[in-house]
């Protein structure tokens, strides 16, 4: 028995390999996901051992506002200098260095523009000699106050060399000019670690530029004496210091940053699992086809076992140990790819972070355990159903001519009504918030099975569908015959489309749910913003773009401007919650350009520890005027504020409104958006250039006209569109292999009829033709549920978010015809292949064919 | 030896010292050897001859399904050797029409829509008078809107002729037309294809090894070891027999 399955294995190459690849796929995902993963995560434990290499005890403030890695760069607070004497007297410290190194200083470079970061910080930080890490390469350490030694990397980066005059923008302050002194380098002949830009000041400059504050540090390096273990030195610095600081050794630090950077990679590694799962799933529905297909083919071949003594349970056996052995060969390869894959990606990680210095390609067990779990798994799992129908074919189908009859779809339809209901129902729960804390997992399991249920409804569909279809082909014989021909197996043409409706339907899902936030948002933007230039930059890294504050009071002084409002933003912890709140410039922005209206109070006027609270807030909170609430920011003492004012909530705006005192303390204390109000009748070509001339020392805004600016805030969306539809393009790509398997098998299976219709004078090209448009047919089959499928999700979650503010429901029509159209390509595509085998059958073998 | 009767009616097919070798080396088969043959238009010729004499070798080559290693094979004024594979569709789709063992109807049409494949694919309309006389020889006007499945084996088989005849081609190869049907079905078939060929002078060549199907014919042509070894005017089938037993005896002297 295990002999003849392996040799009919081997005797059916190509088919298999068709099927495997989708498995391959799906299985490189997965692996690939892992292996990048990992190689990222230990990459990073390697950064930040080196980062707190030659630290034995680490002493930082307690953070006012906890931040994770998906927020931003944690800034510790500062702390007066005394701390460093303090911790220097503690018996057993060798060394005790005052460090500043915050978040946000960015070095202007030789073609005027901050370099930017994806990622990594960029620390502004005091000099404090070479170490066994920091090695200057040229020059020297900075003494004078506009002197800055940068590390090599970021000197590359900015194309800037020893002695240039050069501009750095900080948190705290606007562009200044510090001259080039000093260029170093890392140990191990390294640019920069993990790339990270370091600009280093001599010390009061960066207390003044980083922390705002003279005379303070935000952390303590610590040096052990010789014999002297750091945990030990850590216990005893901790009890000298006190309570409000958190003493770490070195170790713990560098284990501390990575466990925050791996929960940030794991998230990564999630959305890469996600689509690993979409191309599992399409790759299912090519296994079962593939094998339901070979079942039927070898009908008279299985009969015949079960007439010479096989059992059921051989015959299940022979068809489960077929799967098995493909999808053994295909986690081995897909695992390949996967490693592959897994270390282009972390390469290109690394180009983009800027020069990362990868650890080895390491293979985690997760990546082979999940490889073969998922491949095996798979396989198996699609090649069930068509085995049991296997081991229920009579011995007498040996004798008998091959008949497939019609079997009646009721039980199919039926199933499929039941399924697509239940998933109709959790999707249902899902959206409508009853899924009770499980949402995510109730849509997304809803969505699963909403698309086994529509595929197991899709043979009834198909038969008028695809009719319907065929009739603009049906105009010549060989797009009659093709039409027929498509239709002749609905349950096979069913699965062969339903594999490409569920990439066709995600793409169109999520663009539907993106498009109409994106109109919406954009929508709401246009009717309510109230300013006809914006100043605005994109952001690229954990940091927004920043202007210089003084740029605000300018722009006002500029003939025909009525009102300019520099908007801020941080996170704080307002009434003990991680709040988003936002502070204006100007109090009358509020209701003047955000057209924001009052519901309780005053919120035309905000004095110093007065809040507005949007109606939403109010009522989650139990708030009212004249509630009072304690907030932190992320500088600076606890304080209490009032409430005086309530305002309609607007998506446009945050929930929690602090006076422009406040911003003073977030942790980037410069406007991040300028709206700027002209009187009527000014134009706006007339003030726009002037307000250009102002950021010439803001490099990393520009202000643009209303239109302009909405234009560019949503097309934010579009990136992530793309990335979505490029990873979504791989369950189209494994769906079209399906659509050549189908043809191929189907073209074997019809030899016969093809060397007859050849025998009778139908020609080559006709041969091709006819095998073209069955291709056409069920791919447009495919398209079409998938956009209509698609596009019902993609509705309902909008309706679900209506309350969110997603209030336009946007149906992309370009790119349902563009669906439908590559459809058509694709089949046409699809069909290259098969058709040519068909029109090269040899008419006389064909007919001699058994 | 050269099959000549019936030298008063043009030939629709001619096979002229037609040579057919498979293979080569040690696994060398020489299926036809120096083979030459004319097959008369408005006759109903069989081709016997016991398994292995090269009869279906020969009706392939005639019909153009399979090329000939020497010689030359003709279909009323075409040469069919040297033809490329758009000249041989040519060639199929106008002038030869073919009736199968396994019928070779296809599944999803109807028996009408089989009947007319033929002319569908080469773009022409039937010519309705024949048309009709085709169906109501057949007698399956009642079956028309069936598919093939719904059909016996005798109807199936009615309906392949039905097909063959409809586009009047210069001549009908039949490879065993009878060879999956009971005796009954199978007279059926013969004697519509004996009536078409009486009634209205179709040309039909007939591969077969059953001495009672190529009774039906007017003439017999017998083939053994890939050459013509002898022939019957107005066979009946015991004659056929007696024929087809003599060349089994001196198959064993010579084997």
């Amino acid at each position: 028995m295990f002999r003849a399955t392996l040799k009919s294995l081997l005797g059916r190459k190509l088919r298999l390999t068709l099927s495997g690849l989708a498995v391959v796929l799906g299985v490189m995902f997965v692996s690939g996901a892992f292996v990048l993963t990992d190689t990222l995560g230990r990459t990073f434990d390697a950064i930040f051992a080196d980062a707190y290499e030659g630290v034995d005890v680490n002493v930082a403030a307690k953070p006012k506002i906890a931040m994770s890695e998906m927020e931003g760069e944690q800034a510790p607070p500062p702390f007066p200098a005394s701390t460093v004497e303090k911790v220097r007297a503690v018996p057993g410290v060798a060394e005790a260095t005052g460090v500043v190194a915050i978040d946000g200083a960015r070095l202007i470079g030789s073609n005027g523009k901050a370099v930017a970061s994806f990622g990594p910080p960029q620390l502004g930080e005091n000099w404090t000699g070479e170490t066994d890490l920091i090695q200057l390469r040229e020059g020297r350490g900075a003494k004078a106050a506009d002197e800055i030694v940068i590390n090599k990397g970021l000197a590359d980066a900015g194309k800037v060399k020893l002695g240039d005059r050069v501009g750095v923008l900080t948190p705290l302050e606007p562009k200044q000019q510090f001259t080039i002194v000093g260029i170093f380098g890392y140990s191990g002949g390294r640019d920069s670690i993990g790339g990270s830009n370091e600009i280093m000041f001599t010390t009061p400059v960066a207390q003044r530029l980083m922390l705002g504050e003279p005379d303070t540090f935000n952390s303590v390096s610590v040096k052990a004496a010789d014999g002297v273990s750091p945990e030990s030195l850590r216990d005893s610095v901790a009890s000298a210091v006190g309570g409000g600081y958190d003493v770490k050794t070195g170790k713990q630090l560098s284990e501390e940053a990575a466990a925050g950077f791996k929960e940030a990679l794991s998230f990564f590694n999630r959305i890469l699992l996600g689509f690993a799962a979409v191309a599992l799933l399409v790759g299912t529905f090519l296994i079962l086809n593939t094998f339901s297909i070979i079942v039927a083919q070898r009908t008279r071949e299985l009969a015949l076992m079960r007439a010479i003594g096989a059992s059921r349970r051989q015959m299940i056996g022979s068809v489960v140990l077929e799967a098995i052995a493909v999808g053994l060969i295909a986690s081995v390869l897909g695992l390949g790819a996967g490693i592959g894959i897994g270390a282009l990606l972390a390469w290109a990680f690394g180009n983009l972070a800027g020069g990362l210095t990868l650890a080895g390609l390491g293979i985690p067990a997760s990546a082979v355990i999940s490889a073969f779990a998922v491949g095996l798994v798979i396989t198996v799992v699609a090649a069930l159903l068509p085995a049991l129908r296997a081991s229920r074919i009579p011995p007498i189908a040996a004798m008998q001519d091959v008949a497939t009859p019609d079997r009646p779809l009721t039980r199919i339809t039926v199933t499929g009504g039941v399924v697509s209901a239940v998933g109709a129902v959790l999707l249902f729960l899902g959206l409508s918030g009853n899924a009770g804390g499980n949402t995510l997992v109730t849509i997304l399991g809803g969505v699963l099975f909403a698309f086994i249920g529509v595929a197991l409804l899709t043979p009834l569909i198909s038969r008028p569908v695809v009719s319907l279809l065929g009739a603009i082909f049906a105009w010549s014989v060989p797009g009659k015959l093709g039409r027929l021909n498509s239709g002749r197996n609905p349950r096979r043409t069913a699965i062969t489309a339903a594999a490409l409706m569920v990439g066709i339907a995600l793409v169109t899902g999520v663009t539907v749910i993106l498009d109409s936030a994106k109109s919406s948002i954009s929508g709401l933007a246009q009717d309510t913003i109230k300013a006809e230039l914006v100043i605005a930059g994109v952001q690229s890294g954990p940091r927004p773009p920043t202007f210089d504050p003084a740029v605000l009071e300018k722009a006002a002084a500029i003939p025909g401007v009525q009102l300019v409002d520099g908007e801020y933003g941080d996170l704080a912890v307002v009434g003990g919650e991680r709040t988003w709140v936002a502070a204006s410039s100007d109090d009358a922005a509020l209701r003047q350009i955000f057209g924001v209206q009052p519901t309780a109070g005053d919120i035309d006027r905000l004095g110093p520890n007065q809040m507005l609270v949007s109606t939403d807030t109010a009522e989650d909170r139990g708030l009212s005027v004249g509630s009072t609430v304690p907030v932190q920011l992320a500088r600076g003492e606890p304080s209490t504020y009032t409430v005086t004012g309530i305002y309609g909530s607007s998506q446009l705006t945050n929930g929690v409104i602090l006076p422009a005192e406040a911003a003073r303390d977030f942790a980037i204390p410069q406007p991040i958006q300028g709206f700027i109000q002209l009187a009527p009748g000014i134009r706006v070509a007339d003030v726009q250039p002037q307000v250009e001339a102002l950021l010439a020392d803001s490099p990393e805004v520009s202000v643009a006209d209303r239109d302009a600016f909405i234009e560019q805030q949503a097309g934010q969306v579009d990136g992530l569109l793309t990335m979505i539809q490029i990873l979504l393009a791989l369950a189209i790509v494994i769906a079209v292999l399906g659509i050549v398997n189908t043809l191929a098998l189907s073209v074997l299976e019809r030899t016969r009829e093809l060397g007859l219709l050849r025998a009778i004078g139908l020609r080559r090209a006709q041969t091709m033709r006819m095998i073209t448009v069955e291709a056409v047919v069920i791919s447009v089959f495919g398209a079409l549920l998938g956009v209509v499928v698609g596009a019902g999700l993609g509705a309902a979650v909008v309706e679900a978010l209506k309350d969110e503010g997603i209030t336009d429901l946007v149906l992309p029509w370009t790119q349902i015809g563009v669906a439908l159209g590559l459809a058509a390509i694709v089949g046409v595509v699809a069909a290259i292949l098969p058709a040519a085998r068909a029109a090269r059958i040899n008419v006389l073998g064909a007919i001699a064919h058994d | 030896m050269t099959a000549t009767v019936g030298r008063q009616a043009q030939a629709a097919a001619r096979a002229n010292d037609v040579w057919k070798v498979y293979g080569s080396g040690e696994a060398q088969v020489v299926a036809l050897r120096g083979v030459s043959a004319e097959f008369e238009q408005g006759r109903f010729t069989a081709i016997m001859g016991p398994s292995g004499s090269g009869k279906s070798t020969l009706m392939h080559c005639l019909a153009g399904l399979d090329s000939v290693t020497r010689g030359t094979v003709s279909i009323g004024d075409t040469t069919v050797t040297g033809l490329g594979d758009a000249g041989l569709t040519k060639l199929r789709r106008d002038k030869v029409g073919f009736i199968f063992q396994q019928f070779n109807l296809l599944p999803t049409l109807s028996a009408k829509e089989n009947i007319l494949l033929p002319l569908s694919i080469a773009g022409r309309k039937p010519d309705p008078a024949w048309y009709d006389i085709v169906i109501d020889t057949v007698g399956l006007r009642d079956r028309l809107d069936h598919r093939p499945a719904q059909l016996s084996g005798g109807q199936q088989q009615r309906v392949a002729c039905a097909r063959a005849l409809v586009s009047r081609p210069e001549v009908i190869f039949a490879d065993e037309p009878t060879g999956n049907l009971d005796s009954r079905a199978g007279a059926e078939v013969l004697n519509f294809l004996r009536n078409s060929v009486r009634e209205h002078g179709q040309t039909i060549v007939m591969v077969t090894h059953d001495p009672t199907a190529a009774a039906y014919a007017d003439r017999v042509v017998f083939l053994a070891d890939g050459q013509i070894v002898s022939e019957l005017i107005e066979p009946t089938a015991d004659t056929v027999l007696d024929t087809m037993k003599k060349l089994d005896a001196s198959a064993e002297v010579n084997g």
